[in-house]
């Protein structure tokens, strides 16, 4: 079999439209079992008391949140050196889960950080790394919306997120660091042991999380790659319309460059 | 018929010596001076690796030239540093010791988003009058053209803040070492700001609302560097060894210089395709 075939937005829109259902009905299943598991199976916490069953979202969401991005500069290298279309429209699709799982992990972690720390945010390095990242998809998903010629925002949207990816660990250590040099000892996330069903929950949250993103990623990149052929049809059929005017404006291009 | 004519009278000695030899003339005969002499150069790998680097430097001094030329624009990015830096104590107090504790800090950010703001100067005239397409279209790697326009943009706000920023300081009630801390970290940070800047300034020439954008899209980037460069100033003033901190913000203007000119020549092609 060959997998190239499907790195066309053609041969992959039927596929994706397969597998749908199938990462749909994995994301419903793993998220009943993970819910079992960490609000009726996992015990009390001995410290925070009910209130620690908010990390069996907050950790997965910001597992996706980072992991969602290294995806992105990954297609983005596809998109350069390859030139795919698809791996530009995966781009497009992934920006809007990624930033959706990053918000929800900095939402849920100040949710968390209430009760707990009796603040909803510290500078934490942890939660200003993440807040970055936040940032970098809204940079992106602004770049690729504000330039209308769509080639062109494939292409800036990949180099930008390649050279964002390339800043992302930077960006984690200095503010790691920065956060040790201005903070003594801050509040350490998981500084108990963790009992083994709780690692569990978590785990199969994640799954869940992982599913939900792939089903959500594949449903709006059948519809980007609608979108575009749509689009694609129109500027075929205005081509032929505009090309006298293209070259008219040509020519007094070249007339102002004469009578320089 | 009147090209080789002019070429004649244009360089008379050099002709003279040169009409015997036949194919030297036929050479330059239908070129214009400057690509005679790139033509005669790649001939001598020395010889040419030495007039590809001309294509960083012309870049460089025209760039340089033009920002001194219309005198405003080097004067405004530093008048609006001086501004931004001066609303603080407006804005907190005049308290000299929480002043003094917020001043590296104030300074870093004014330069940020002074930066920031003469970014479009980098691209934007060039690509609307068609000249930076020509050079794209020029025998000299667009890289080193980029890279000296990098530079240029770092002569013209970067150095000319470092060099401001002390008589900031004082008005912050910074001493000598922090003083002196804060111009190095300046010195060695705000060439990593025009780099990075024109990485984004490249990516949304001619695009709606660009300056915003440009922002948007950078300021990620700069944390590194102001954590870097306000750590630095810092770790003086606290009495914590501030080498890591000046010795990092070096790797990363080595770092940027090897690898931004790359991306923003890929940038700039992007952009014109």
């Amino acid at each position: 079999m060959n997998l190239y075939k499907y790195a066309s937005p053609a041969t992959f829109y039927p596929l994706a439209g397969k597998l749908i259902p199938w990462f749909a009905a994995l994301a419903v299943v793993f998220g009943l079992i993970g819910l079992y598991l960490g609000l009726i199976v996992a015990p009390e916490d001995a410290q925070q008391g009910q209130v620690y069953r908010i990390i069996f979202i907050h950790v997965p969401t910001a597992w996706v949140g980072m992991v969602v991005y290294l995806v992105m500069a990954a297609y983005g290298v596809a998109a350069l050196t390859l030139k795919t279309r698809l791996s530009s429209m995966m781009m497009e699709a992934l920006a809007p889960t990624g930033a959706l799982f990053t918000a929800l992990a900095l939402l849920t972690g100040a949710l968390w950080g209430k009760p707990t720390w009796g603040t909803y945010w510290i500078w934490d390095a942890r939660m200003t790394s993440t807040l970055i990242l936040l940032f970098l998809y809204v940079g992106y998903i602004a770049l690729i919306h504000a330039i209308e010629d769509k080639k062109r925002a494939d292409k800036a949207g990949a180099l930008l997120v390649i050279v964002g990816s390339v800043n992302v660990p930077i960006i984690y250590f200095s503010v790691r660091w920065w956060n040790t040099l201005h903070q003594g000892a801050s509040v350490s996330v998981t500084g108990s042991k963790m009992a083994a069903v709780m690692a569990q929950g978590m785990l199969v949250m994640a799954l869940a999380c992982w599913m939900y993103a792939i089903a959500v990623v594949l449903v709006r990149v059948r519809a980007i790659i609608l979108e575009r052929q749509y689009k694609g049809a129109n500027d075929m059929v205005g081509l032929s319309m505009g090309a006298r005017g293209m070259a008219g404006t040509e020519m007094t291009g070249t007339e102002m460059m004469g009578t320089k | 018929m009147i090209a080789p004519n002019s070429l004649f009278e244009a360089t008379p000695a050099a002709a003279q010596t040169d009409a015997p030899g036949a194919p030297r003339l036929e050479s330059s005969k239908g070129m214009p001076e400057q690509t005679g002499a790139f033509s005669d150069a790649s001939s001598d790998v020395v010889e040419q690796s030495r007039s590809l680097e001309r294509g960083f430097f012309v870049s460089t001094k025209r760039d340089t030239f033009l920002a001194f030329r219309s005198k405003g624009e080097v004067i405004q990015a530093l008048v609006f540093f001086v501004m931004v830096v001066s609303l603080f104590p407006l804005a907190i107090g005049a308290e000299t010791v929480l002043l003094k504790r917020i001043a590296p800090g104030v300074v870093w950010v004014a330069a940020l988003l002074s930066v920031l703001l003469t970014l479009p100067r980098l691209f934007a005239s060039d690509y609307l009058d068609g000249t930076l397409e020509q050079m794209l279209l020029s025998p000299f790697p667009l890289t080193l053209i980029v890279a000296g326009k990098m530079a240029a943009h770092w002569l013209t706000t970067g150095l000319p803040l470092a060099l401001i920023a002390p008589l900031l300081g004082l008005q912050f009630g910074l001493g000598g070492d922090e003083l002196a801390v804060l111009v190095i970290s300046l010195l060695l940070g705000t060439p990593i700001l025009s780099m990075l800047g024109a990485v984004g300034a490249a990516l949304t020439l001619g695009v709606r609302g660009g300056s915003v954008l440009v922002a948007l899209l950078i300021l990620p980037l700069y944390i590194p560097v102001l954590i870097f460069g306000a750590g630095a100033v810092e770790a003086v003033a606290s009495g914590i060894d501030y080498g890591a901190n000046l010795s990092l913000l070096g790797a990363g203007l080595l770092f940027g210089a090897l690898a931004t000119p790359f991306a923003v020549a890929a940038a700039v092609k992007i952009s014109l395709d």
